[in-house]
């Protein structure tokens, strides 16, 4: 410990009894005082950047909205998204969020809570050391690389599969499927903390009752770690509907109404970013049109990852 | 014994039902390792294999007294070049950078693209090139009789090394490799300080009152806000809003190339707020883990709080610290769709020269080559994917080395 030339002089100084330390505790310090101000400051930044995000995403949309073009009634009621011609219901944008996230949740919930277990219940310790690296270089891929992914393998894959005429080289399906393996670890990686969790002595309980160990994992662990699994589960949904690279290269460039995922259908990000990805003028229609799609967005994941906290708040099995 | 008997084939039963939901479970971690196999195996696919390439001139027939091509010293070059273009372009040459002031490697390269002008018409995987070379051969004398296959790596020296290029023959990643470098230091220079200091509040000053927690609650939330919301904030506020200070006009030096707000700096303000929940989250773990007893120690010599933070609490949790920092800023390197909404150019050829130029970075370069439809594009693509990974697969294992060190330490 390096701790010696420092604080010297405080030593010396707390020598002469009592009164030195009270005047010690009155004197002002200005400068510990401006840094726990600076310090603070950088704490309020999250606060400002939350009501900044608040502020553009809510001002631009007023703009849309109070546009002569635009209706509440016909943004949420009808099912054509067409800036060209001034259409602009949001249904198919918003359809195709939910066909890519259902198609990415239907692949990585059932595989992800699969290897949490796995993880948890049955690997050994050197397995494991061995596995989760992979999982994590899975995680760690930038979600471009799998837009890439997407389009120039699962696309051509599902082709061959279904048959070219069926699935068109953008589509729903393709997207989905590689968004579902992009979230796969995000899935494992919470549920299998809310399993490892669960103490031991729940396990060896059932055991001693003669049960087996798939028995001890789905009947007993499992139930005890619902509320991290729960959250786990919406935090994916929350991210595969924000998620927006993959859906951009591999969905579709056009809004689509439609429920067959071997069809294009542009997602909202999807949207977003080809808009912005163009020649935009500012206080245009198409302009504020996205804001208008990027506060619907930020509603839908704020109050996924809210009902997430709140899931494992109440619902979170104490154990001593 | 009696009881045994109804049990017996019961137990037998259950022990089968769970073997074969072990090996479900099982399946899955697999399923999870062969999708990661696939997307390497698609990558290195792409990047490497045999092409189709014509050449407009024979590089051959340039050569001088036996010196090929790639040898000649700067001054046969250029008079190449001259032989070869028109005069008036070679003026235009002249005047965007006069010959005398240029080196050799941007001589070649104007020979290359003005002069023997290489072509490809067509690319193959490499698997196919390995395993079905002959198939392949034959089907290009067909196609492309004039061209000249070969097997053609796109990931070279020369791809780093040159920059954007409309064509694909000769396009690199310099210019994204910089705009990335560029953008990524001013996030670290922004998000680290504010990042650390906000978490040393947190952890250290925060009293337990309404304002400390909805400061905690709302960064836990920030972190759960998908990325593209803050491309719009960014380009809201720093591109549209503050456009006066993120061009440079207010500090009088607007880069000639720059596109209104659009640029280095912008993108690098965005990305700074964009990992600065991450980051905290990260940094407030490290301080966490730092024990009482040295504060406590601490203070008992009479250190005030600051002198406490500053001397004990910070040493003993910077690795912590420098992992989680590691890990947000190799978050911010692949990040691509803010970077699109807050206005990376599409095409630049020009390296960024400070944080007023236009950008883009490596991941937006990747997104547009991907985007494109001829096959050429598709393995720039790949090339470039790859050296992403390998940056971040570098940063990662310093990481990971960092965490090792620490985690023996303590």
């Amino acid at each position: 410990m390096t701790l010696t030339t420092d604080h010297a002089p405080a030593l010396s100084n707390a020598r002469p009894a009592t009164q030195a330390a009270t005047r010690l505790q009155k004197r002002l310090r200005l400068s510990e005082t401006l840094i726990q101000g600076f310090l603070f400051l950088c704490g309020a930044i999250s606060i400002i950047t939350t009501i900044g995000i608040v502020y553009v995403l809510g001002r631009e949309s007023m703009l849309f909205f109070a546009s002569p073009e635009v209706t509440l009634v016909e943004f949420f009621g009808t099912t054509r998204w067409q800036p060209a011609i001034l259409q602009f219901g949001i249904w198919p944008l918003m359809n195709a969020t939910f066909m890519t996230s259902a198609i990415a949740l239907l692949v990585a919930l059932p595989l992800g809570l699969s290897a949490a277990i796995y993880l948890s219940e049955y690997a050994t310790p050197r397995t494991r050391s061995v596995l989760k690296p992979i999982l994590e270089v899975l995680a760690g891929v930038p979600t471009v690389v799998y837009g890439y992914f997407a389009l120039s393998f699962m696309t051509p894959l599902l082709r061959t599969i279904f048959g070219a005429n069926t699935v068109e080289i953008y589509n729903t399906a393709s997207a989905g499927l590689v968004m579902g393996i992009l979230i796969l670890p995000l899935v494992t990686s919470m549920s299998e903390d809310a399993l490892s969790a669960v103490p031991r002595s729940l396990r060896e309980a059932a055991y001693a009752l003669g049960a087996t160990r798939l028995e001890t994992a789905v009947k007993v662990v499992l139930p005890a770690a619902l509320s991290g699994i729960t959250a786990a589960f919406i935090i994916a949904a929350s991210r595969a509907i924000g998620e927006t690279m993959i859906v951009a290269v591999a969905a579709g460039a056009g809004p689509n109404f439609t429920f067959n995922p071997f069809k294009a259908a542009e997602t909202m990000t999807g949207h977003i970013v080809r808009i912005s990805g163009g020649d935009l003028s500012y206080d245009s229609i198409d302009y504020n049109s996205i804001f208008a799609i990027g506060l619907m967005l930020f509603f839908m994941t704020l109050t996924l990852n809210l009902v997430s906290n709140e899931v494992v708040r109440r619902f979170r099995e104490v154990y001593e | 014994m009696t009881q045994t008997g109804p049990f017996n084939p019961q137990t037998a039963r259950r022990h089968r039902v769970g073997r074969v939901w072990s090996a479900l479970f099982l399946g899955a971690i697999i399923i999870a390792i062969i999708a990661l196999g696939a997307l390497l195996y698609n990558i290195i696919d792409e990047s490497f294999g045999l092409a189709a390439i014509e050449n407009r001139v024979d590089p051959d027939s340039l050569a001088i007294e036996g010196v090929p091509l790639e040898d000649l010293s700067k001054e046969q070059l250029t008079e190449i070049l001259a032989a070869h273009v028109s005069a008036g372009l070679l003026r235009r040459f002249e005047n965007d950078q006069p010959f005398a002031e240029r080196d050799r490697a941007s001589v070649y390269a104007l020979v290359l693209e003005r002069v023997v002008e290489p072509q490809i018409q067509a690319t193959w995987s490499l698997t196919d090139s390995l395993f079905r070379r002959e198939q392949v051969l034959t089907e290009a004398a067909e196609k492309y009789p004039q061209a000249k296959v070969e097997f053609r790596s796109w990931l070279t020296p020369t791809f780093l090394r040159m920059p954007q290029s409309s064509k694909p023959e000769l396009a690199g990643v310099r210019t994204a490799v910089l705009g990335s470098l560029w953008t990524i230091f001013i996030t670290i220079a922004l998000a680290f300080p504010i990042g650390v200091g906000a978490a040393i509040y947190l952890e250290e000053y925060a009293a337990d009152n309404l304002v400390n927690r909805i400061i905690q609650t709302n960064i836990n939330n920030l972190a759960g806000v998908p990325s593209i919301i803050y491309g719009m904030l960014g380009l809201a506020i720093f591109v549209r809003g503050l456009e006066p200070l993120t061009s440079g006009a207010m500090l009088g030096v607007v880069d000639a190339t720059t596109a209104n707000g659009r640029t280095v700096l912008s993108a690098g303000l965005t990305l700074a707020l964009l990992i600065l929940p991450l980051l905290i989250i990260n940094a407030q773990e490290a301080i966490k883990a730092v024990s009482n007893s040295l504060r406590e120690a601490s203070y008992g010599l009479g250190a005030t709080r600051w002198q406490t933070i500053w001397y004990h609490v910070l040493p003993n949790a910077l690795p912590g610290i420098l992992t989680g920092t590691i890990l947000a800023i190799s978050r911010a390197i692949g990040e691509t769709a803010p970077l699109v909404v807050v206005g990376a150019s599409a095409f630049v050829a020009l390296d960024p020269s400070g944080p007023f130029s236009k950008f883009t970075t490596l991941p937006i370069q990747i997104y547009q080559w991907t985007t494109r439809p001829q096959d050429q594009y598709r393995s720039l693509a790949a090339a470039a994917i790859l050296v992403l990974l390998v940056l971040l697969l570098s940063l990662n294992a310093t990481a990971v080395l960092l965490r090792n060190r620490y985690s023996r330490s303590v």
